[in-house]
């Protein structure tokens, strides 16, 4: 029998209708660079430990931290987190509070006693660190869980370098430093302390390299002429000082010259010695101060006065003589010959630190350029072997920073000790606000740490920053917008017309079947992260 | 709204899925073993808005019928794109009626799940606007009055697609259609009186009426689910953006649906027995330009040879739903 046409053929399903020909650009995913990882100076993977805080996995979300950082009790507190500047949230309501959550990670690992996975075999090598500061401790952290042997010589009594003799207490309580320190002794690392390497080139002769981070400690002066009866001190001794039993006397009315955060570290530590007037003397404007807005406005709170413009020219007994100054059109401040006196008990000069050197002599080929020791990309001084970072290095002074030159140069030593070179991983592409679909996320405000009453911060050393609780740290965490990173929220699997996107499982993300991917785009126009990218077909 | 938004779970019910909330807060598509009612290798365009309307839709209703289910199918672009034949992209049991008549072959096939007594077995029937509020719309009055147990879905885009994108009653007004071409003083659809389907639905009294867009999921799988645990005639009217037919991006379809809701051109409401029952608010306004500007159906209101005025009419429209329908929140307005 001869059937019409329309019914001789079986019925089919459409899978044999391979409609993935039709495409010109093909949907990919990918992981872009979160602003916050770009912006973390100790390379943080801010979005990655923020994931699993986000669905209440403190404790990976703090082994992920600390892959990067051995630090985030201190850091939770110390840091100035650039992260938070750039952190995209910031353009939708407020940034995420990375710092607060990462104080609360800190925190939750002291409490619980959550210790470091320990290393593997041992390499055989022998690393010296000089001086336990942020960046030592953090080069020591990550070559000991490298497997190579590390012993640190601290010149000092204790460990902590700057977070221990710079930092006052109210900012970061020393238990908390302890906690974390010991942690990384805990793995093996030799901590040798009042033990003070005079003379690197005899001192690393029994060790395979070498990591040089003494720190910058000795204040810079400023030549004022001052009669014997004036007190004056320098920042960094008065910091030390708070340190030791006898806290030190500085009178009811203290001047502090200079406009970096140790001038405002120093005017608040004043305050709460019992100074009923702690006046910052800077030669410039607010705009020019190169303290943090946070913490000028913290102090102003606490009722530390600042006096713009002006310059100290002499110190007699009981007064000071100050000159006001005019900013040039570079912003540079210039004398206008205009005299004041203003009374004060004594005098602290926060001027800057330089850096020791004095270790280095005799060892060939270094360069020192403005008082610091060049480095070269992979953080080795013009010495084979000898290593160096943090203030001592050409770069910004504070502890993160300090605390990525450890890790940075600990890759690079590693590369040295066996005898290959370390090349970081090409950045991904930046994940920048653009590249989001902000529609998808909750309106949620940025939850605000309890600040303490601030009576009791003029009078004690408690700290001044409370944390986060656990509701709060979690509430925190997931207003993380997940940058450039999929966090499986399954709208690519949901929004493709074809079905053509594969889910693979919780934690395995997803796929696509290109076999019937059209390459209409609608998976990656409404990707909240920006984690799929449109590529044109090679044709 | 009886429909659960959860909020503060970095994305809430904003997305399809959210590994933060429980399994049974999750949506149907976010999961693996959603029926893909509709599945590969159809022949929609690149990001056909009906096509994953359609998918949405089914999937929930096949899920709260524990796959229970007979969806019957006027003619249209859905069928023409799904069933070329001998093969067919539906992983349902599916039957195709003729343009007009979808609403009365889901009466008859509800009648005869009735008399073989298989109680369990629900039945859909869907179609595209024209063969619902044009060809199709005798036989659906029909199908209300007499409250017949089916759920008819109306797929809205806004004119004959299929055919080569003319004119439909729910074409609205100054797009450009093959037969309303952008010429003289009012280019484009005239403005006439329009025809709201949703509204008509409910002058019939019939116990459920929603309207959903493909741009809120969770609340279109909502609607489904409710209707589907109700008996009697209920209508879904579902807005489905077409990139052929209104001049947009295959990647746009989802954000135009969402801009036609948060201009308040599209209210997004749900019904019972003719009275109101809940509104899904505006949650960023946008104006009608945002949401017009996109597509080339509307290209002739703006450029050299703009029509602002029709424009301003436009978001009169706009500004009657969001009055009528209580759009905004009040603290938003």
């Amino acid at each position: 029998m001869i059937k019409p046409y329309a019914i001789t053929l079986k019925p089919g399903t459409s899978l044999s209708n391979l409609t993935g020909t039709w495409r010109t650009e093909r949907p990919v995913y990918l992981d872009r660079l979160p602003p916050c990882n770009n912006a973390c100076p100790a390379g943080e993977n801010v979005q990655g430990w923020l994931y699993h805080a986000e669905s209440g996995d403190y404790e990976q979300a703090w082994r992920v931290l600390v892959e990067e950082n051995p630090f985030p009790a201190v850091m939770g507190r110390v840091c100035y987190h650039p992260c938070e500047g750039q952190c995209n949230r910031g353009k939708l309501d407020s940034p995420v509070g990375i710092n607060s959550v990462e104080r609360f990670l800190g925190d939750e690992a002291i409490r619980r006693g959550w210790k470091f996975s320990l290393p593997p075999d041992s390499s055989g090598k022998k690393v010296l660190v000089v001086g336990a500061g942020p960046s030592g401790l953090s080069a020591a952290y990550h070559l000991a869980r490298m497997g190579h042997e590390v012993e640190i010589q601290e010149a000092g009594p204790m460990a902590g370098g700057m977070m221990r003799f710079g930092i006052p207490k109210y900012r970061l309580p020393r238990d908390v430093l302890d906690a974390e320190v010991q942690r990384i002794v805990d793995l093996g690392v030799r901590l040798r302390l009042n033990s003070r390497v005079d003379n690197i080139a005899q001192g690393m002769q029994n060790f395979d390299a070498a990591f040089l981070a003494v720190g910058a400690h000795i204040a810079k002066r400023a030549f004022i002429p001052a009669g014997d009866a004036t007190h004056v001190v320098d920042a960094v001794s008065l910091l030390r000082s708070m340190e030791g039993e006898e806290k030190p006397m500085l009178g009811r009315r203290v001047v502090v010259y200079g406009g970096g955060n140790t001038a405002i570290d120093v005017a608040r530590t004043a305050r709460r010695l019992g100074a009923t007037d702690a006046i910052i003397v800077y030669r410039r404007t607010r705009e020019k101060m190169s303290a943090h807005d946070f913490e000028i406005e913290e102090a102003l709170q606490e009722g530390v006065m600042i006096k713009w413009l002006s310059a100290i020219r002499q110190a007699g007994e009981g007064q000071l003589t100050v000159e006001k100054m005019v900013l040039d059109d570079k912003g540079m401040p210039v004398p206008t010959g205009e005299f004041e006196t203003m009374e004060a008990d004594s005098l602290v000069l926060a001027l800057g630190q330089d850096v020791d050197l004095s270790l280095l002599e005799g060892v060939p080929d270094l360069e020192i350029k403005n008082g610091v020791v060049q480095v070269s990309a992979s953080m080795m001084t013009g010495y084979p072997g000898l290593f160096a970072g943090g203030d001592m290095v050409p770069s910004e002074r504070n502890v993160t920073v300090a605390v990525g030159h450890g890790k940075k140069a600990a890759r690079h030593i590693d590369a040295y000790l066996r005898g290959t070179s370390y090349e970081p991983h090409s950045k991904h592409e930046l994940a920048d606000y653009e590249k989001l679909n902000t529609w998808y996320y909750s309106d949620a405000d940025k939850t605000v740490r309890p600040m303490l009453d601030i009576i009791r911060r003029q009078t004690s050393f408690d700290e001044v920053q409370g944390g986060l609780d656990e509701t709060t740290a979690l509430f925190e965490a997931r207003r993380c917008l997940s940058c450039g990173n999929c966090f499986e929220c399954d709208n690519c699997y949901g929004v493709c017309p074809d079905n053509a996107v594969i889910k693979l499982g919780p934690g395995k993300r997803f796929k696509f079947n290109y076999d019937y991917c059209k390459g209409c785009g609608l998976c990656a126009a409404e990707c909240p992260c920006g984690a799929i990218k449109m590529v044109p077909e090679e044709i | 709204m009886g429909f659960q938004t959860i909020k503060f779970y970095q994305t809430g019910t904003y997305t399809v899925g959210n590994r933060l909330l429980l399994p049974d807060q999750r949506s149907v598509q976010a999961g693996e073993s959603r029926s893909n009612s509709i599945n590969s290798g159809h022949r929609a365009c690149q990001g056909c808005g009906e096509a994953l309307g359609a998918r949405y839709a089914i999937d929930a209703a096949m899920a709260e019928s524990d796959n229970r289910l007979i969806a019957v199918n006027a003619t249209g672009c859905l069928e023409v794109f799904s069933t070329p034949y001998p093969e067919s992209s539906w992983q349902v049991p599916w039957i195709h009626s003729v343009f007009g008549n979808a609403p009365a072959v889901a009466t008859g096939i509800a009648a005869a799940m009735k008399v073989k007594g298989k109680k369990d077995v629900r039945v859909v029937a869907q179609g595209g606007d024209g063969g619902t509020t044009d060809i199709g719309f005798g036989c659906l009055s029909g199908m209300f009055e007499r409250n017949d147990d089916v759920l008819y879905i109306c797929y809205d885009n806004e004119a004959y697609m299929n055919t080569g994108v003319q004119r439909s009653s729910a074409t609205p007004p100054a797009a450009r259609t093959a037969t309303t071409m952008p010429v003289g003083p009012e280019p484009g659809n005239p403005f006439g009186q329009g025809k709201n389907l949703p509204e008509i639905a409910m002058a019939h009294g019939i116990p459920y009426v929603a309207t959903a867009t493909v741009a809120d999921l969770r609340d279109l799988e909502y609607k489904v689910k409710k209707a589907m645990k109700m008996h009697g005639a209920r209508y879904i009217h579902l807005f489905v953006p077409c990139p052929l037919g209104w001049g947009t991006a295959s990647s746009d379809t989802i954000r135009i649906a969402r801009l036609a809701k948060e201009s308040g051109l599209f209210p997004v409401f749900e019904a019972e027995h003719g009275e109101i029952t809940g509104v899904l608010k505006i949650r960023r306004k946008v104006g009608v330009e945002e949401y017009l500007m996109p597509q080339k159906r509307f290209a002739h209101l703006f450029g050299s040879h703009s029509h602002p005025e029709m424009v301003i009419r436009i978001q009169e429209i706009a500004d009657r739903n969001i009055r009528k329908y209580g759009l905004l929140d009040e603290e938003a307005a």
